[in-house]
This record gives structure tokens, sequence and C-alpha cells, in this order.
């Protein structure tokens, strides 16, 4: 069980794996596709390899809920307990 | 009168060399580009060929990882000599309507496609990445060129195995004079250093096994030449329209003067032993050039070192050069740097062009005992002086399936010395 810190700084690694934008911008508040410039393509790869790093599924219906790293957070964290 | 069609940019990375330059000093001086693999595969799978020519620069080293990460290997070298023909073209304004691109692949993404299939198998679909199809298509190299540059007239992409690379730019003459577009990139990729098609190269008994010494396994025209080496990389041609060119003062390397394509009929893969689809390919090339056999001063040979295909190229450029092929300087430049399929014919066009505009030949490396059925004037040892005035000089390239491509390159001089 990764706690909320840990789940913030693995997806932080995986956006910045696929697009190179720095951890730090990787921020609870901020929009996949408003803030950070994440296109549906790019969103999908993030959600395959949280999906590994972190051992949980996300649906493809959940992603389109997920617009905020916040939201991808909680989401992880609620399917690992 | 139809448009005139120069070349005003060159780009490449190729196992002697990752930019123009580089490539170019190498195939003066005449150096190998091939090299035992030290990747784990080749024992693996126990492959009967241990060495292929692989790039001399990653493309991952020019490329940001980002970018890179988007990009079949075969699209990573697309984009990086692309890159290098269009800062060496000094376009800075361009109406991008106007703008196409003609990049080959005779492969395509087969590195991904293979991973892709691993994955699926080892971790199910959910694993398979969702770049997967757009990074395999064939039509990943120009897509990603044209992205690049923000070329809107079209992007294509001739697929015709080891003649794609010429087809290119047979096609990115046609766009031009057509008046379709004024400027074109066109160009040929290929990374398929990968054990399946060595594997299935190796199976049909097209490549060389001469597994203790890769330095000296691509011998064109030499009598114990066994097959050819695998190569991979790029080359890149920026096509313009003569007055588009001339009003921006633009350097100019030569005249893209004629292509033609034709195909043989014959088999899927052995050559037409007469050499008839390429006779009438270079035939037709020299008429869509306006130009006689005796115009003709260099030919740089698609001679990829097969026991059965350097000869019938042989006895096509005799049929259509006549007694003038005696007179003919040929540089068989695969034995430097292997043979890089679809990218071969647009590497060799880049290297065609910079022999008429510095009037040089480059050195065919590895010819000891010159087949006595193919006696042509082979350039070996040191570069040859081409003539001066105006000259023309041919790339022949031809691939299974029957394809025959030819282009002709014309240049009228003066002869440009190289930077010291």
């Amino acid at each position: 069980m990764a706690s909320n810190e840990e789940i913030l700084a693995g997806l932080a690694e995986i956006v910045n794996e696929e697009t190179g934008l720095a951890p730090e911008a990787v921020e609870l508040d901020k929009s996949f596709t408003d803030d950070l410039d994440i296109d549906s393509i790019s969103m999908m790869t993030i959600v395959v390899n949280a999906e590994e790093k972190f051992d949980v599924k996300i649906p493809d219906e959940e992603v389109k809920n997920l617009k905020t790293v916040g939201d991808a957070v909680s989401f992880i964290a609620g399917a690992q307990a | 009168m139809a448009r005139k069609v120069v070349i005003t940019g060159l780009g490449a990375t190729t196992p002697i060399g990752g930019d123009v330059p580089t490539m170019w000093k190498n195939a003066l001086k005449g150096v190998s580009g091939a090299h035992t693999l030290t990747e784990d595969w080749v024992e693996k799978f126990d492959l009967p060929v241990h060495f292929a020519a692989k790039a001399s620069t990653l493309a991952t080293d020019v490329l940001s990882r980002v970018e890179a990460k988007r990009m079949d290997p075969s699209t990573q070298f697309a984009v990086v000599a692309a890159r290098e023909a269009w800062k060496d073209s000094g376009i800075e304004e361009i109406d991008h309507d106007r703008l196409a691109v003609a990049f080959a692949t005779g492969i395509g993404g087969v590195w991904t496609l293979l991973d892709a299939w691993d994955t699926l198998r080892e971790k199910g679909p959910r694993r398979v990445l969702p770049m997967t199809v757009p990074m395999l298509m064939p039509n990943g190299p120009a897509a990603a060129v044209s992205l690049d540059l923000g070329a809107r007239a079209g992007a294509h992409t001739p697929v015709s195995a080891c003649a794609s690379g010429t087809e290119a730019l047979h096609i990115g003459l046609e766009l031009i004079r057509s008046g379709k577009a004024d400027v074109v990139m066109a160009g040929g990729a290929e990374a398929a250093i990968h054990p399946m098609p060595l594997a299935s190269f190796a199976a049909m008994q097209a490549l060389s096994k001469r597994n203790d010494s890769p330095e000296t396994a691509s011998r064109p025209y030499d009598i114990s030449r066994d097959g050819f080496v695998m190569g991979e990389g790029a080359g890149a041609l920026v096509l313009e329209a003569e007055e588009h060119a001339l009003a921006r003062g633009a350097r100019i390397y030569g005249e893209l003067a004629g292509t033609a394509v034709t195909a043989d009929a014959y088999h899927i893969t052995a050559p037409d032993p007469q050499g008839l689809g390429a006779t009438r390919a270079l035939k037709a090339a020299l008429f869509d050039a306006r130009a006689l056999p005796e115009d003709v001063v260099h030919v740089n040979a698609h001679a990829t070192s097969t026991p059965v295909g350097d000869k019938p190229e042989y006895t096509a450029l005799k049929a259509a050069l006549g007694d003038h092929v005696n007179n003919v300087c040929v540089s068989a430049t695969k034995s430097q740097m292997g043979h890089l399929l679809g990218a071969s014919g647009a590497v060799e066009s880049v290297l065609t062009v910079l022999a008429v505009y510095h009037r040089l030949a480059p050195v065919t490396i590895n010819l000891e005992n010159q087949d006595p059925e193919i006696p042509l004037d082979v350039v070996t040892g040191t570069p040859r002086e081409l003539p001066e005035g105006e000259i023309m000089a041919l790339n022949n390239s031809f691939g299974f399936g029957g394809h025959n491509a030819v282009v002709a390159i014309r240049s009228t001089g003066p002869k440009v010395e190289l930077p010291s």
C-alpha cells in the first residue's frame, strides 16, 4: 500500500517519462489536459504504466473522470484499499 | 517546358557517419561501418550472421528522450536526417501548403511491431501501448517528418523494398513538376537490424556470413562476394523548384534532372538475369533528363555484394549506356556502409549529389579480385576526380518485388572544393 504522497511521486515519475515534464510540475490540482497538456494517447500510456506500477486496474470508462492529478491519486489509493 | 527541380539540402545518418559531412569524409576515405553485433540476441537465437552495419550515431543521442519515445527507430532516423537536410537548405520562410514529403521505408516499424507482440504474449493486451500502431505503420517516417516541418502538401510513403529511397526522389520530382508542391523533403529510412529480419534474410541466403571479418564482408564485384551486409539509417534531400530556389538565393548542389521507375514482372526476389527492367529504368531516366549516355560520368551502383545481384546491373548499364559504359566510373558504396534497404537509395542519392557537386566519386572498398564478368571501371583506393563542365551521375536501386528505380543528377559546375 502506497501513501498518497508516494502515489503522487510515482505518477510524477510516469508523467515525466512520458512527456518530459518536470516531476515538480505534477501537482494534485493540475489538470492533465489543460495544465499539463497531455493528449489522450499519452494519458492512456500513463494509465497503463500506473496500473503496472501500483498494481491496480483503472477501467477505460474511469479514465475520463480522472481530470486532475489529484483525481488519479485518489482513484489509485481507493483501488489499492 | 517542365519545371526544373534542384537539390538544395542534404541530410544523412548512416553506419559511416551520423551527419553528411562525416559520412562524406569517410566515403572518400573508404571505411567500413560493419562490426560484430554485441547484442545478447545474436547468441540467444543462434543467428547464422553475427554482424551488421549499425548507425554510427544513436538517434536517441540527437533527439530528445520524449520525442524519441513516440517514434520507431526508423522514424527517429528519418527525423534526424530530415532536420539536417532542412537546416542545410537554409529555408526560413515557406508556404507550408506548398511543402510536401516523400519519405520511404522498406520494412517499416519492425522493432515496434515485434516488441508489441512480445508484450502482448508476455503481459496481455492491456500492456500494449496506445502509440503502437502509429509507431509501426510504414508511413510513420513520412508522417513524423511532415509534422516536424509542417509540410501540408501531402506526405507520401513509397514502399518498394530496396528501391524505396530512390523511388521517393521520383515521387518528389513529379510533385514539383506537376505543380503540386514547390519544395519536397524526400528520403528514406530503415531500422531493421533486429533478429527476425536478420534470420529471414539469412534464410534466403541473401546475407554475407563472413562472421570472422565483418569489415571485409561487403565486397561488391569481388569474385568472393557472398551476400549483403545489413545496414541502417536514413538519407534526406530537399528538392526544390528551381525558380523557388533562385528567388531565395539558395545554394544549389545539382539538378534532379530525371527519374524512372520500372518493374521486372519476372520473379519476386531474383533479378531478371538480363537486367531488362533495370535497362528500361536507366533508359527512361536518361530520357526523362533529356540526356544521352555520353553525358553520364559516374554511377553510384546498387551493387549489394550478392552473387546473383551485381552482374545483371552491369548487363543493364551496358545495354543502356552502350560502349560508353567503359568511360563511366562506378562507386559501390554499400561496400562501406552495408545495405540500408529502404534507406539505401536516399543515402546513395546524397552521395551521388555530393559526387557531382565536389567532382569526386567515393571509393569502393574490399574489391580484391574483380569478377571478370563485371568489367566495370570501379573506383577503389582513392576518390576519382570527375570532369569539369556539365556532367551527369546516376544512382540505381533495385528491390525485391522486381522494383527498379534510377535517378539522374546533373551538375553544371563549377567544382565546389571541400572545406578543409
